[in-house]
């Protein structure tokens, strides 16, 4: 072999090792864990989540400041972002073993994270540090254990457009299906592109899937699954689904629905182009904004007629868990008993304008909407309703069945071809 | 000192000057060498390791299935739809950015129109090249609502009448689409062949007019081949990444309505951040990989066969 030959190999093997040192290098810095210990003994928790931006400024650190006076010795180092971002960054520290301590939960995540094991088994660490359970409103749970914690709700009741109701000589807020239709013709039926009732289906965003149509069923005290698997070809489902290609074909829904999203529907709404919606009651303060004159009511989702019975409500959580990888689960899950605890939920609740996890803790609702009040009451006389938290691939399930629904609005199949098929294509999920 | 451990002393600095010099090269790429390879070649190979596994990321213990997600995405009905859908949309996309980004080069190099005046098309026209995706899908998404602006105009101007779904209507809504994309991408056409135009030289004109030809047959014999490399170019890489537009499909329609604008780069990303089915979306990505690469086997010929 010549010099240079031998001088090119040398070469050539220094940047193999240098290449190789790379890669180990920026895969090794993916991999730092989240809790640390300082040497005087004091456990610093990550937590993950997005509620932060989305609460009055420096409410979560004042929370977590409380819990450090309260706990000598655990700190908390806050990581913040949008919910996607969160959503993002915890599939990614799931995926390599390097999820926060403590990390804020959407329902529809849970099943994902607890089947790849990497969310720590709640009912154990509840059981280890003595825990009554019995004051929580719901436990996410997977197989029988609890996995998450809905810290707080918040509830999709229907809001309706007082003045555009009464133009269409309606009165009151529908309170069953039939008034709902008769109510969502009459504005239709007014013209100057008003319609009576707006249905977001984008396959971008398919919750519209479940707020917006599930939400039928359960109002009615119905179900989609059976024994926790699909039962999308029930009456209850059916009935809900018929309903809504009885509204579409009456022409009763506002046009651009394939594509539409939730903040579509709640730009229509405050425009005043949309007599009535099921939309999330953190919205409130946003309508207000857009149009401080626009009078609106909200009251529950109307039921099947003749329907006396308890009435489901759906509502989105922010919800809390435990990484099976932190090295401190106890000290982390004291944070979330401290976050579930009757005073500290009120608290969390009134500044987050939504509805304690905690069935002892009361919002303070006192410096709020009156909206807020009546919302509270609807809650409190039916029972939070989502059957998509907990299950596999939630946003999966809801954007097939947006696409077999779509199929169904667009005269291409019947209601039910629509819910056998979706039927085949869940049960293929599960 | 024997004579040989001189010569050995002497030598030494000779034989390290000459390693040094034969590894001069290898250090000035060894910086880009080793972003490609931490950057691209590791990512590459990993999806392309992912793609031959029963599933990855959310799977602890992955095992190899060889080529069964290979078989499972190709018979997938809605993988079919999204290839023909990705082939419509972006040939149409890519046929009219060329139409239209030579029309406007050609307006734009007239000698017709006086100085402000193009100077005042080229910032008109220019426009859309500077708004990101996220902005372009919101702002079609506004102008095409029911309720929009081109409703409004069609309905005043009495072309149209009603709440025309454009992005919601599954009649509709690839049109729409490929036409948004079309609005978005014609400048870089129009900006690449305003420059051919510029560099094709005044005598080829003269002479042509000389022998008698009309404007339409300089345009064929003059305008045309001399841009031809530009054109062929331009048409390859347009090509490549259209067909990976992901962003203005996601955010106007998602893919949808039912399943009407669904492209490959939806289909891949639905696999994997909807189902969490990451070795499948690794093996659709595999899959555009392997169409991008024809694309870019052609262009890189094109480009030697230049040189």
């Amino acid at each position: 072999m010549s010099k240079d030959a031998r001088a090119r190999r040398g070469t050539f093997r220094l940047l193999g090792v240098l290449a190789t040192a790379a890669t180990l290098a920026a895969t090794a810095g993916c991999a730092a864990s989240g809790s640390s210990e300082s040497s005087d003994g004091t456990v610093t928790l990550e937590f993950a989540q997005w509620w932060e931006p989305e609460l009055p400024e420096g409410a979560l650190r004042g929370m977590m400041d409380d819990f450090e006076a309260q706990n000598p010795g655990i700190k908390v180092n806050l990581l913040s972002g949008p919910y996607a971002s969160t959503k993002e960054q915890l599939f990614a520290g799931a995926a390599a073993g390097t999820m926060s301590d403590v990390v804020g939960l959407d329902g529809a995540w849970v099943s994902d994270f607890a089947k790849q094991g990497a969310l720590a088994d709640l009912s154990a660490l509840m059981a280890d540090a003595g825990f009554d359970d019995s004051e929580l409103a719901s436990q996410i749970q997977v197989d029988g254990s609890t996995y998450m914690i809905p810290a707080v709700n918040f509830v999709y009741p229907l809001f309706t457009n007082d003045d555009l109701l009464s133009k269409a000589g309606i009165s009151a807020p529908p309170t069953n299906r039939t008034e709902f239709a008769a109510a969502a013709k009459a504005v239709s039926a007014l013209g100057d592109n008003t319609s009576g009732w707006i249905l977001p289906l984008s396959q971008e965003a398919p919750n519209g899937i479940q707020n917006d149509v599930m939400s039928w069923t359960w109002a009615s005290g119905g179900s989609m699954l059976k024994d926790g698997q699909p039962d999308l070809t029930n009456d209850d489902v059916k009935s809900a689904v018929e309903f809504v290609q009885g509204m579409w074909n009456d022409g009763s829904i506002a046009p651009g629905s394939f594509t539409m999203k939730e903040q579509d529907k709640v730009e229509e709404f405050s425009n005043g182009r949309v007599g009535m919606m099921i939309d999330s009651l953190a919205h409130i303060n946003l309508l207000r904004e857009n149009d401080p004159n626009l009078k609106f009511s909200i009251s529950a989702i109307p039921a099947e007629d003749g329907f006396t019975g308890e009435r489901g409500i759906p509502y989105a959580s922010w919800g809390i868990g435990v990484s099976d990888s932190s090295a401190h689960p106890a000290e982390a899950f004291k944070l979330v008993q401290y976050l579930m605890s009757e005073k500290v939920n009120s608290e969390l609740s009134t500044v987050a304008n939504a509805f304690p996890g905690n069935t002892k803790s009361v919002p303070d609702f006192s410096n709020s909407d009156p909206l807020f009040q009546t919302a509270f009451d609807i809650y409190k006389a039916g029972y939070p309703a989502n059957e998509f938290t907990g299950l596999p691939v939630a946003e999966d399930l809801m954007r097939s069945f947006d696409g077999q629904f779509q199929s169904l609005l667009n005269g291409d199949q019947s209601v039910d071809e629509t819910l056998e098929n979706a039927q085949k294509e869940w049960e293929s999920q599960f | 000192m024997t004579s040989s451990s001189v010569d050995r002393t002497l030598r030494a600095p000779g034989r390290f000057s000459k390693a040094r010099r034969g590894s001069e090269p290898y250090a000035f790429i060894l910086p880009t060498a080793l972003l490609i390879t931490v950057l691209m070649i590791v990512p590459i190979v990993m999806v392309i390791g992912y793609s031959f596994s029963d599933n990855v990321i959310t799977n602890k213990h992955p095992e190899l299935v060889w080529l069964a997600n290979y078989a499972e995405v190709l018979g997938d009905p809605v993988f079919h739809t999204a290839v023909i859908n990705t082939v419509v949309f972006t040939v149409g996309s890519v046929a009219a950015h060329l139409v239209l980004g030579l029309a406007f080069a050609m307006m734009l190099n007239t000698q017709l129109l006086s100085r402000f005046t193009k100077a005042l098309f080229r910032t008109v026209y220019i426009l859309p090249w500077l708004f990101t995706a996220a902005v372009i899908a919101v702002l079609w998404r506004l102008l095409l609502s029911p309720n929009g602006v081109v409703n409004y105009l069609l309905d005043s101007t009495g072309i149209a009448s009603g709440q025309v779904e454009w992005l919601s209507n599954p009649d509709l809504a690839l049109g729409s689409v490929t036409f948004i994309n079309i609005w978005a991408g014609y400048p870089f056409f129009m900006i690449s062949l305003l420059a051919g135009l510029q560099g094709i030289p005044h005598d080829l004109y003269e002479a042509a007019t000389v022998d008698g030809a009309n404007g339409i047959q300089k345009f064929f014999s003059v305008t045309i081949p001399q841009l031809r490399p530009i054109i062929i170019s331009m048409l390859l890489l347009d090509l490549i990444w259209t067909s990976q537009q992901f962003a203005l499909i996601w955010m106007t329609t998602g893919g949808g309505p039912i399943n009407v604008t669904e492209m490959l780069s939806t289909y891949t990303y639905k696999l994997a951040f909807s189902r969490y089915e990451f070795a499948l979306a690794s093996t659709s990505a595999v899959l555009v990989l392997a169409l991008s690469m024809v694309l870019a086997v052609f262009y890189v010929r094109h480009q030697r066969a230049r040189d």
